[in-house]
């Protein structure tokens, strides 16, 4: 019981039940189902791509890459449907996954093989990814009118009062706490970032566990990069600009260690929603949008160092004992 | 990752052979290269003024790569730079609108930045967090004060006198900026190559638990690094504003992976614990004579950036591919 009440999960359902109704007390309207499905619904971009960097995380790594991979797929998703209208959704979705899968493997086989510093490799794919945008649209932008109806469509099919966006996102997240939980690779991202040497021992490859951390956080931007340029109608160089240290926000409000192997897809999903509450909460509380930037930082700060702090306590407790033992 | 059977030489090479071969040597040959090939690729590039222009290209973001350089040796990373530039910029505007004078002005920016330097080393050095998410984190949090305080809105309106830190000469074709960069180059040189602090450095980068056991002040090294990167940062927010004229919250954007970029380039391990100032000055001047004749030869700014973007990647990856290849 007392482990349920300690764990960050706990603590962040209980900081946005908090959060919610401190906002509810003032603006009831916020807290209506309809606007609460909003509210997910555009949050639903930041979990999916959450879930992914968690992984990354889990594993020592990190992806700066993930908006700019998302950015270049939407760029080449937007164009393929103005060069080929009549492509169904299901080939642009399955042609979004394969490109993100493939820009993510890129990173993952610069850590993997050549072992270069993670953060490295994808502050430069990050450049690279956006560069290669301009090189391809020439600096254009893609509007809605250019765009098929069943392309723009697809994500805001609303089925069971959700769209399909958020609907896509829960999937998202619970395939991932599965997968995470259940399945043999899922184990080895915590045993690679937990303890590396430990993990080579156990048979596991480290680099190529990472690699595979990379290749599902690139199919993830991928696919978010076709959502996002269809639920928004619009495709530019600059889309999802700076969105890739909001990601890793998420995790880290949602305690995920930047030092590996400790955190759980539930916590990221929620440091996610924690952030997309607060985000989708100013304008109605009437803040200006210009504080969300300094508020997710100050999130960040203040979640990393409550992260050590709760690391920390743990080691006093064992000293103490030591010291009573004899 | 197997390297049991290394070859240990029977005796060094003559120091020399060592010097041609090393990084900086040739870092030096593809700044040569670089600059040839430019001058035959335009024939505005040859001029002496437009030498000096092309020097504002790189002698801000220099300014905190020497800072940066310690601090990667020392084994930590500043992703915070250019949002430190963003608010001592806009603190700098905010004093410039009451009618602050420039001494006043160059104290406002240098203190806003020794104080970022001083946050991101208290949260890093004291509370013992990693310092790659702590900048991350008051990356935001920089920009967004300038956010808040600027909204969509700029400063301009700076006294006449403060344009000389940024677009002043000091003799000639040397510009006071370039003229700084060089004065900088050489102090951080002997700092970090000729002082017991400089030894210090490496030492932690190398291996913090050894260097704490050898006396020496870990925490307070690391600290001052922090707070000498925040000082460059202030430095460089002092000559950008003065040569720019006006601040908006997006200045300098993504000049921290510029800054990462040149320092890397420069032979600094990105784990830290080796690296060489002279290394950090010839990378410098690769990248501002690339972005020149790039930009002489009508190339977007933002296809540089995948130029950039290679080049940090390629600089390490080539290394060990060769050293792969020749396994």
């Amino acid at each position: 019981m007392s482990g349920v009440l300690k764990s960050r999960e706990a603590l962040l359902v209980a900081v946005i039940a908090a959060l919610l109704a401190v906002i509810a007390s003032r603006f009831p309207s916020f807290v209506t189902p309809g606007n609460l499905a909003r509210v997910l619904n555009d949050t639903a971009p930041l979990i999916i791509l959450a879930v992914g960097q968690a992984l990354v995380i889990l594993t020592r790594c990190i992806d700066l890459s993930v908006a700019a991979n998302l950015a270049l797929t939407g760029m080449v998703c937007a164009m393929l449907n103005v060069a080929m209208p009549g492509l169904p959704v299901a080939a642009i979705l399955a042609l979004a996954m394969t490109m993100g899968a493939c820009l993510g493997a890129l990173n993952g086989l610069l850590v993997w093989k050549l072992s270069i510093p993670p953060i490295v490799v994808t502050l430069g794919t990050m450049t690279i990814f956006r560069g290669l945008i301009f090189v391809i649209s020439d600096g254009t932008w893609i509007n809605a009118h250019q765009m098929s109806p069943a392309f723009t469509g697809f994500p805001r099919t609303v089925i069971l009062g959700l769209p399909v966006l958020a609907w896509i996102a829960l999937a998202v997240a619970a395939l991932f706490l599965l997968v995470v939980a259940r399945a043999p690779l899922g184990r080895a991202f915590y045993a690679v970032g937990g303890n590396p040497h430990a993990a080579v021992y156990a048979g596991l490859n480290v680099g190529r566990t990472q690699f595979w951390a990379f290749v599902i956080s690139g199919t993830l931007a991928g696919l978010t990069g076709y959502l996002w340029v269809a639920r928004y109608s619009i495709a530019y160089v600059d889309i999802a600009g700076g969105f890739e240290l909001e990601v890793v926000a998420a995790c880290v409000i949602g305690g995920i260690s930047i030092a590996g192997g400790a955190g759980t897809v539930l916590g990221a999903v929620l440091g996610a929603l924690f952030l997309g509450i607060v985000k989708n909460a100013l304008p109605v509380v009437g803040i200006s949008p210009f504080w969300q930037l300094a508020i997710s930082g100050s999130a960040i700060v203040i979640a990393v160092a409550f992260n050590a702090r709760a690391r920390r306590a743990k080691g006093r407790i064992i000293l103490r004992r030591a010291e009573a033992a004899p | 990752m197997t390297d049991a059977t290394r070859h240990i030489p029977d005796r060094l090479q003559s120091p020399a052979a060592r010097a041609l071969k090393s990084w900086e040597s040739l870092l030096l040959a593809v700044a040569i290269a670089v600059f040839i090939v430019n001058s035959f690729a335009s024939p505005y590039f040859l001029s002496a003024w437009n030498l000096s222009d092309a020097t504002f290209n790189f002698t801000e973001k220099a300014m905190i790569a020497f800072a940066m350089a310690m601090l990667i040796i020392a084994g930590e990373i500043d992703l915070s730079v250019a949002s430190i530039i963003a608010l001592a910029s806009t603190a700098m505007g905010a004093a410039a609108q009451v009618g602050a004078g420039v001494p006043v002005l160059v104290l406002i920016g240098l203190g806003t930045g020794l104080l970022c330097g001083a946050i991101n080393g208290l949260l890093v050095t004291g509370l013992g967090l990693p310092s790659i998410v702590v900048t991350i984190g008051t990356m935001s949090l920089f920009r967004g004060i300038s956010f808040i305080v600027l909204g969509d809105k700029a400063y301009t309106g700076y006294p006449p006198g403060f344009a000389y830190f940024g677009q002043g000469y000091v003799w000639w074709v040397i510009s006071f900026e370039f003229a700084l960069f060089a004065v900088l180059a050489a102090v951080y040189a002997v700092v970090l190559h000729k002082t017991s602090f400089g030894r210090a450095v490496y030492a932690i980068g190398n291996n913090p638990t050894g260097a704490l056991f050898s006396g020496i002040r870990v925490a307070r090294v690391k600290f001052v690094l922090f707070l000498l990167t925040g000082l460059m940062s202030g430095l460089a927010a002092v000559c950008l504003t003065s040569r720019l004229g006006s601040t908006r919250p997006s200045i300098a954007t993504g000049w921290e992976l510029e800054v990462v970029t040149m320092v890397v380039l420069g032979g600094v391990n990105i784990l830290g614990g080796s690296g060489t100032i002279p290394g950090v000055v010839i990378a410098a001047f690769v990248m501002g004579l690339v972005t020149f004749g790039f930009g002489l030869l009508n190339v977007p700014g933002i296809v540089m950036s995948i130029f950039v973007g290679l080049l940090l990647i390629a600089v390490i990856a080539l290394p060990r591919l060769w050293a792969m290849w020749r396994r």
